[in-house]
C-alpha cells in the first residue's frame, strides 16, 4: 500500500547523521570548484551569460541536453551544487592531540545534550524575567503565540540539524521541554530561538475555486468542466433551462453510447443532484475506450455542475466521489512476467 | 398503487386539459392514455399519443405475421393489444383517405432510426386498411427472403431464377389467414400450368391457387407470383382495392447472403419471390397504395448508422422506388413518452418502487433517450 497522505519530510532518510566523514573537506572543495567551472562551461554552451547563470537555468539546460523519460525525477541527470548533493557531514570532533573539542563529547550525543542544556538555560532565563516582572508588578502576558499554524520539527529534521542520530525518547523530551518553554507567559523574549524549531503548516489546503456561471448570447447560464479517466480527456459545457438533451462529439448519446452502462454513468451526476431534465449538455471527448470516455464525461459534467449548486451539495458530491479523478491507470508490464501481474507458466523442469 | 396511479393521472389530466369527447368520463384512470376508439379510421390529432385497443380476434385475423416479436410477447403478457397513435401514422392515414384510386398507386416509404416504431406504424396502417375492406398484401420482413434460406430450387418457370419453397409456403399460409373472404371472390383471369399435370382453369377462385401452392410446395413460389399478378390486374381494373405493405423493402435491392451450389453469390433479382415483389412495388398499376418500411436491423452489409432511404436502398433501389412520399418516424415526444410510461405503470409492468416516482420517470427518459425500443428493453427487467 502506498501512503499518499504523508509528506516527503517524513519519508526521507537522514543520511547526514548516519556516520562520520566519508568525504574529506578537500574533496568537497574540489567538487565545488569543478561545479563552478562546469557551470560556466554550460553557460557558454547555451549561449548565456556565465555571470548570471542561476540554478534554474542549469536545470533547464540539463533537461534540454540530456532528455530522459524516466519517471523518477531523482533518477534523471542533474547538476547541483555539491552541498546539496553531498549531505552535510560531521567534521572530526577532536584535535591532533586526540582531545575532543566539545566538553560533552564523551556523552555520545554531544549536540543533543548541548541543545538540551541551552534550551533549559533559556527556560530558566524566562522564569527569572517573569519573577522580575512579578516583583515590579507589571503585566506578564503580552500576546498569545499562535500555535495552530505551526508545528515542531520532526525527528528527522532535528537529526539533520544536529547531524547525529536521536532516539524517540530523546526527541520527545526535547519537544516537551520546548512546549514547557512556550507555555510560560513571558516566552516572547526567546521567540527567535523558538522559531528555529517550529515550522509553518500550510493551513489552507488547496482550496478549489468554483468558477461563477457564465452567460452566453441568449442569456442562458452555462459552465464548463474538464475530466479525465485512464487516457480519455473530456470537456463538458452544461447549459441551464434545458430539456435533458445531451450531445457528445456532435452525436446524440443514444448513438454514441449504445451500452446502457455508459449512459448510466452520464446520468449519475444529474440524478444525484436531482436535476435530470433541467440541464442540456454539449461535450467533446477523445482518447481512451468506451468506459473511459463515459467516466471522463461524468467527471467533467460533475465539475461543471458545481457552479450551479450550493456549497453543501458540492461537499456531498465530493463525498460521493463524483469530483475525484480516478487514479487507476493501466499497470506497467514488468520484465520476467507475462503481464503486469501474471507470471509465466511455472515449469517444474 | 392504484391510488397513486389515479393521483398521477388526474394531475396529468388537469395539466393536459384536452379530453376527447368520445371518452367516457367514468373511465377516469384510463382516460388520459387510452382511447376507446378502436377504429383507425376515426383516429385524428386528438388521439395523438394515446393507445388504442385491437380486439384479440382481429389481431389473429389481420396480423398473422406482421407484428414485431417483442410486441407479440407484450400482447401475450398483457392479454391485450394496444397500439399507440402517432403522428406519422396519422399522416399516412390522411394521405390514404384522400388518395385518388384511379391514379397510379402512390408509394410511401417509412424511414427512421432504429427502434422508433416504423413497423408499428405499418401495422397501424394495415389495420386501418383491413377495416376499410381493402385487400392487404402484407410481407412481414423482406429480409427473411434474402437470407437464411436452406433450400433453393431452380425455378421451372424460368431457368435463371431460383425458388424458395419454404418461405413462399409460409407466406401463402399467412396470406390465406388474413384475406380469407377475398380468396373466394377473386377469380383467375387465365389458365396456369403447374408442371406437366396440374393446372388451374380460368375463372377459378384465387383460393385454389393458394391451396395449390400450399399442397405442392415445389411450386409455391410460382403460386405466389400468380397471386401477385392476379391481384395487380384486378386492382388495376378497379374491382378491388389493394394495399401492398412491405416491411424491410431495402432487402429487395441489396445483396443477399445466399449462394448457389457453385458458391457464387445470388443477387436478389434472381429469386422468384423478390422478382415478383419488385413488380408489385412498381407503380404501374392503380387502385391502391404501396406502403413500405426501411429497416436497418435486418439488412445485410449495411452500416448501423444508415437510416436515410438513399443509404439503405442503394442507387438501384432508390431509382426503382423513385417517386415516393417519405414519412420520417422519430423518437417519442414528451407526451408520447408519458403515455407509454403511464401504460406500463397501469399494467403493473414496472415493479421497482423507484420507477413509480417522478425521478424514476426522468431517469427512464434519460436512459432510453425517448427511443421506444430502448424504453421497452429498459422497462423489461424493472
Amino acid at each position: 500500500l502506498r501512503l499518499i497522505c504523508t509528506t516527503t519530510t517524513v519519508q526521507k532518510k537522514n543520511v547526514g547523521a548516519s556516520g562520520p566523514e566519508k568525504y574529506t573537506e578537500a574533496f568537497i572543495k574540489k567538487q565545488i570548484e569543478e561545479f563552478n567551472l562546469g557551470k560556466r562551461h554550460l553557460a557558454n554552451m547555451m549561449g548565456e551569460d556565465p555571470e548570471t547563470f542561476t540554478q534554474e537555468d542549469i536545470d533547464r539546460a540539463i533537461a534540454y541536453l540530456f532528455p530522459s523519460g524516466l519517471f523518477d525525477k531523482q533518477a534523471r541527470p542533474m547538476m547541483k551544487h555539491p552541498t546539496e548533493v553531498f549531505p552535510e557531514q560531521r567534521k572530526i570532533q577532536w584535535g591532533e592531540d586526540g582531545r575532543p573539542f566539545h566538553f560533552l563529547f564523551y556523552t555520545g550525543k554531544q549536540s543533543y545534550y548541548s541543545l538540551m542544556h541551552e534550551t533549559y538555560e533559556r527556560f530558566l532565563n524566562v522564569q527569572k524575567h517573569q519573577d522580575q516582572l512579578i516583583a515590579k508588578d507589571l503585566p506578564l502576558q503580552k500576546e498569545k503565540r499562535n500555535l495552530a499554524g505551526s508545528r515542531w520539527l520532526t525527528k528527522i529534521e532535528l537529526e539533520e540539524m544536529l547531524l547525529e542520530k536521536l532516539s524517540d525518547d530523546d526527541y520527545l523530551r526535547f519537544i516537551q521541554l520546548l512546549q514547557k518553554l512556550v507555555a510560560l507567559p513571558c516566552a516572547d523574549i526567546e521567540e527567535n530561538y523558538i522559531q528555529k524549531f517550529s515550522k509553518e503548516v500550510p493551513v489552507q489546503l488547496q482550496k478549489v475555486v468554483i468558477e461563477p456561471l457564465q452567460y452566453d448570447e441568449r442569456g442562458v447560464a452555462f459552465s464548463t468542466g474538464e475530466g479525465k479517466r485512464k487516457t480519455a480527456r473530456a470537456t463538458a459545457v452544461v447549459y441551464d433551462n434545458g430539456t435533458g438533451k445531451i450531445t457528445v462529439n456532435g452525436t446524440d448519446i443514444l448513438h454514441y453510447f449504445p451500452v446502457l452502462q455508459d449512459r448510466e454513468q452520464l446520468l449519475f451526476p444529474f440524478q444525484f443532484l436531482g436535476r435530470i431534465g433541467k440541464h442540456d449538455m454539449v461535450c467533446t471527448v477523445s482518447g481512451g475506450g468506451r468506459s473511459a470516455q463515459a467516466g471522463a464525461i461524468r467527471l467533467a459534467s460533475a465539475k461543471a455542475l458545481r457552479s450551479f449548486v450550493t456549497e453543501k451539495e458540492v461537499e456531498f458530491m465530493r463525498q460521493a466521489g463524483l469530483l475525484t479523478v480516478d487514479p487507476r491507470v493501466k499497470e506497467r508490464k514488468k520484465p520476467g512476467q507475462e503481464g503486469s501481474r501474471r507470471k509465466f507458466t511455472w515449469k517444474k523442469r | 398503487q392504484l391510488d397513486h396511479g389515479c393521483a398521477l393521472h388526474t394531475a396529468a389530466r388537469d395539466g393536459l386539459g384536452s379530453v376527447s369527447t368520445q371518452d367516457v368520463p367514468a373511465e377516469r384512470p384510463r382516460a388520459v392514455f387510452h382511447t376507446s376508439e378502436s377504429d383507425p379510421a376515426k383516429h385524428s390529432e386528438q388521439h395523438e399519443g394515446r393507445l388504442y385497443n385491437i380486439p384479440l380476434e382481429e389481431v389473429k385475423a389481420v396480423f398473422p405475421h406482421g407484428l414485431p416479436y417483442r410486441f407479440q410477447q407484450q400482447i401475450q403478457t398483457f392479454n391485450e393489444a394496444r397500439v399507440m397513435v402517432r403522428r406519422p401514422a396519422l399522416e399516412l392515414l390522411t394521405y390514404l383517405k384522400g388518395s385518388n384510386l384511379a391514379q397510379p398507386a402512390v408509394r410511401y416509404v417509412i424511414y427512421g432510426e432504429r427502434g422508433t416504431g416504423k413497423t408499428m406504424t405499418l401495422c397501424h396502417v394495415v389495420h386501418y386498411c383491413s377495416r376499410q375492406g381493402w385487400l392487404v398484401l402484407h410481407i412481414p420482413d423482406a429480409h427473411l427472403w434474402v437470407k437464411n434460406c436452406k433450400e433453393l430450387l431452380q425455378s421451372s418457370y424460368n431457368k435463371d431464377r431460383l425458388d424458395q419453397p419454404l418461405q413462399a409456403s409460409v407466406w401463402l399460409k399467412n396470406f390465406k389467414t388474413s384475406n380469407e373472404r377475398f380468396l373466394q371472390e377473386i377469380k383467375t383471369q387465365r389458365k396456369y400450368m403447374w408442371g406437366k399435370r396440374e393446372s388451374t382453369e380460368e375463372g377459378r377462385p384465387l383460393g385454389e391457387v393458394v391451396e395449390q401452392g400450399l399442397a405442392r410446395v415445389r411450386s409455391a413460389s410460382d403460386a405466389v407470383g400468380v397471386v401477385l399478378r392476379e391481384l395487380k390486374q384486378q386492382s388495376h381494373r378497379g374491382s378491388l382495392r389493394l394495399l401492398v405493405a412491405v416491411d424491410g423493402v431495402n432487402a429487395l435491392w441489396g445483396r443477399s447472403t445466399l449462394r448457389k451450389e457453385d458458391k457464387s453469390p445470388v443477387s436478389p433479382g434472381e429469386l422468384t419471390l423478390v422478382h415478383n415483389l419488385r413488380k408489385m412495388v412498381r407503380n404501374d398499376w392503380s387502385g391502391g397504395a404501396i406502403v413500405t418500411t426501411l429497416s436497418q436491423t435486418g439488412s445485410l452489409f449495411k452500416p448501423s448508422s444508415a437510416h436515410t432511404p438513399h443509404e439503405l436502398l442503394g442507387k438501384e433501389g432508390f431509382d426503382a422506388l423513385d417517386p415516393f412520399v417519405p414519412i420520417p418516424v422519430a423518437n417519442y415526444s414528451p407526451r408520447e413518452f408519458e403515455s407509454c410510461y403511464g401504460y406500463y405503470l397501469e399494467r403493473k409492468w414496472l415493479q421497482h418502487e423507484k420507477a413509480h416516482t417522478e425521478d424514476g420517470k426522468a431517469e427512464l427518459q434519460f436512459l432510453s433517450g425517448s427511443n421506444p425500443r430502448q424504453l421497452d428493453r429498459l422497462a423489461g427487467p424493472l
